[in-house]
């Protein structure tokens, strides 16, 4: 459809341009109004157009070049470790790659928070913010259609970020001919951990980021959860260690979100833990519980989500 | 358009809305209200985002309790805050509002290109948001809330933040949105001068009761005024201009002078100049809706504020 305001010369012929030969100067005011005759696709595409609206700008796209930048550097932190891995397994000759499939985020989990931290409130403060959400929510769409867009969104965004690494050493690992069986096994499973690890971190992300319109104090918040809980949770596990009470190792993973994905791998997907001693759950109980916690938890975000934009509303 | 039928919405402490029954006709209808007269509130709840306490509401003939979704895609809405993100531009914010309405991307983008031009935003249009004048905001918030073609908007206080001249810029697109597009429009204010000019039917509000609804040529049936302040000799300039054949009252130091045309104020000047006095001042007033406020409310001190206001508007 030709705009006739682009033939015009001189830019934005507004009434007070002045009149080029042949298009008299309100020639703009003369196009008149046309009415929107074509289809209205309602609330699932609106979800979906808000879904792929903030996985994109988890990445800055769509946004400045400056929001790019750590996005970017971000994701690089991630696959660089990766690409020498596989240089080093593949020029070296090595019978295995370095790291595990499933130990690779729990290695570089501290590029994955900063990644949430960054993220999570870019998704939703800036909406808090700048008082952008009552524009959505005068829109066909429900409180669960923006509350699980933006979820939905962040998951996606982290399992970009965590799952690209492992591809990256799952391609190498067969170019470098290592056993196709073993390698593919052990790609599936990090698939498994780092998917859970996502959901998890989005929705803890997501929820401390909801509840302040300042991003720096979420960015701020949301390193704070990550670290502490860690360390507290490393700490008192190493003491358990030297104090050789090991079954008391596995409780205490429950505590921070990297050593829950960290206890449940290492039972249901036989990964090789990271705890002190690789002491993970010492039985078929606790394990469970790992899996009963991470659930309660992701359905917990996502509850007290709905909950915060239940206020939101208009204003 | 719209209608309400008894229409409430209390608070654990406030009540918003008090038994409310109105019905909106196709066209500008003006509402207004004092702050905290249960604008906003209603607006929320015509949008079907906030159940009402008790009785019923439908726009464009759809339940606002049981069909919302339906009224969004079909109704606007230009808050009265800042909405609008300053790292984005104005094309990309209302591209993405418009597939938000459901538009699909081809037409998003071309509903966006024409209706940011209709709201009179040219090249700006690529440039962050964030260096924006607030007329230049006002205008891409009437756009995102036009970008889908509703048959109804809902404009939240438009004119605030506005100099005189940006004022009558946004009313006069207001009225274009009706004219030339074909939108309804339901637009608030607390200031009734300025809607009095834009809007076929007026509705006011207080304390979230209805005060008065009808077109705006009841409400201003009675002829524009003329409020003249002289140095001395009011009594004299009245007998002077009554002598001339014009409708004329003293009230206080004032005279309320009825314009019959535009050599109303020709005579006016004329007979002060005869007298020889001073001029202190000459302004128009539409003092029927001044009244409004006076005579029909039971808290006139409430009431005082936008009528003085209203009478300001008048005379800039």
């Amino acid at each position: 459809m030709t705009q006739p305001d682009v033939a015009a010369p001189g830019g934005p012929a507004g009434p007070a341009a002045g009149a080029a030969a042949g298009s008299p100067p309100d020639v703009i005011h003369n196009i008149g109004y046309r009415n929107y005759t074509g289809p209205r696709l309602g609330r699932g595409y609106a979800r979906t157009a808000l879904f792929s609206q903030s996985l994109r700008g988890a990445y800055g796209l769509g946004r400045s070049a400056k929001s790019k930048v750590l996005p970017m550097i971000l994701l690089g932190a991630m696959c660089a470790p990766a690409l020498i891995m596989v240089a080093v397994t593949i020029f070296a000759n090595r019978p295995d790659l370095p790291v595990a499939y499933t130990r690779y985020a729990v290695v570089l989990q501290a590029v994955i928070t900063l990644f949430v931290a960054a993220q999570a409130p870019q998704s939703v403060s800036r909406d808090l913010r700048f008082k952008t959400t009552p524009l959505y929510f005068s829109r066909p769409i429900e409180r669960v259609d923006y509350v699980a867009a933006k979820y939905a969104a962040l998951t996606v965004a982290l399992f970009l970020l965590t799952a690209i690494p492992l591809v990256i050493l799952y391609v190498g690992a067969l170019l470098a001919k290592l056993s196709f069986a073993h390698q593919t096994a052990g790609f599936a499973k990090g698939l498994v951990s780092v998917l859970l690890l996502s959901v998890l971190f989005a929705g803890i992300g997501l929820v401390i980021a909801a509840i302040t319109p300042r991003r720096g104090f979420g960015v701020a918040a949301v390193i704070a959860l990550f670290v502490i809980s860690y360390a507290a949770v490393s700490a008192v596990q190493g003491v358990a260690d030297s104090q050789e009470k090991y079954h008391v190792i596995g409780w205490l993973g429950l505590f921070s979100p990297i050593t829950l994905i960290d206890g449940f791998q290492t039972w249901f997907l036989g990964a090789r833990s990271a705890f002190p001693d690789a002491a993970g759950p010492a039985n078929a109980g606790i394990g469970m519980l790992y899996l009963l916690v991470l659930l309660a938890v992701i359905a917990g975000t996502f509850g007290l989500l709905m909950n915060r934009y239940r206020k939101v509303g208009l204003s | 358009m719209i209608a309400t039928e008894s229409l409430s919405k209390r608070y654990p402490r406030v009540t918003a809305l008090d038994r409310l029954s109105v019905d909106v006709t196709p066209g500008v209808t003006g509402l207004v209200g004092a702050n905290g007269a249960g604008k906003s509130t209603l607006i929320k709840i015509l949008l079907g985002l906030s159940p009402a306490t008790e009785g019923r509401a439908a726009v464009l003939g759809l339940d606002v309790a049981t069909e919302g979704q339906q009224i969004r895609s079909l109704v606007g809405y230009m808050p009265e805050h800042d909405c609008l993100p300053p790292d984005v531009s104005a094309t990309e914010f209302v591209v993405h509002m418009a597939r938000m309405s459901g538009l699909p991307p081809t037409a998003a983008r071309e509903r966006t290109a024409d209706t940011l031009r209709h709201v009179g935003l040219y090249e700006e249009r690529y440039r962050p948001m964030g260096g924006y004048s607030t007329g230049m905001k006002q205008r891409v918030k009437l756009a995102q809330a036009l970008v889908h073609d509703p048959k109804l908007v809902l404009l939240d206080e438009p004119t605030n933040g506005l100099d005189p001249a940006g004022r009558d810029e946004m009313l006069g697109l207001i009225r274009r949105v009706h004219t030339d597009f074909g939108i309804s429009v339901l637009v608030t204010s607390h200031l009734l001068g300025e809607l009095e000019r834009t809007s076929d039917q007026i509705v006011v509000i207080d304390g979230g009761k209805l005060l008065r609804a009808s077109s705006t040529s009841d409400f201003t049936q009675a002829t524009a005024s003329l409020a003249v302040e002289v140095t001395d000799r009011e009594s004299e300039l009245l007998g002077l201009l009554t002598g001339a054949g014009l409708t004329a009252q003293a009230s206080g130091h004032l005279l309320l002078v009825d314009i019959a045309g535009d050599d109303t104020y020709d005579t006016v000047r004329d007979a002060v100049a005869g007298l020889g006095v001073g001029l202190v001042r000459m302004e128009q007033r539409r003092h029927r809706i001044a009244e409004l406020f006076i005579d029909e409310d039971t808290t006139p001190t409430r009431e005082d504020a936008p009528s003085k206001e209203g009478d300001g508007r008048d005379a800039a």
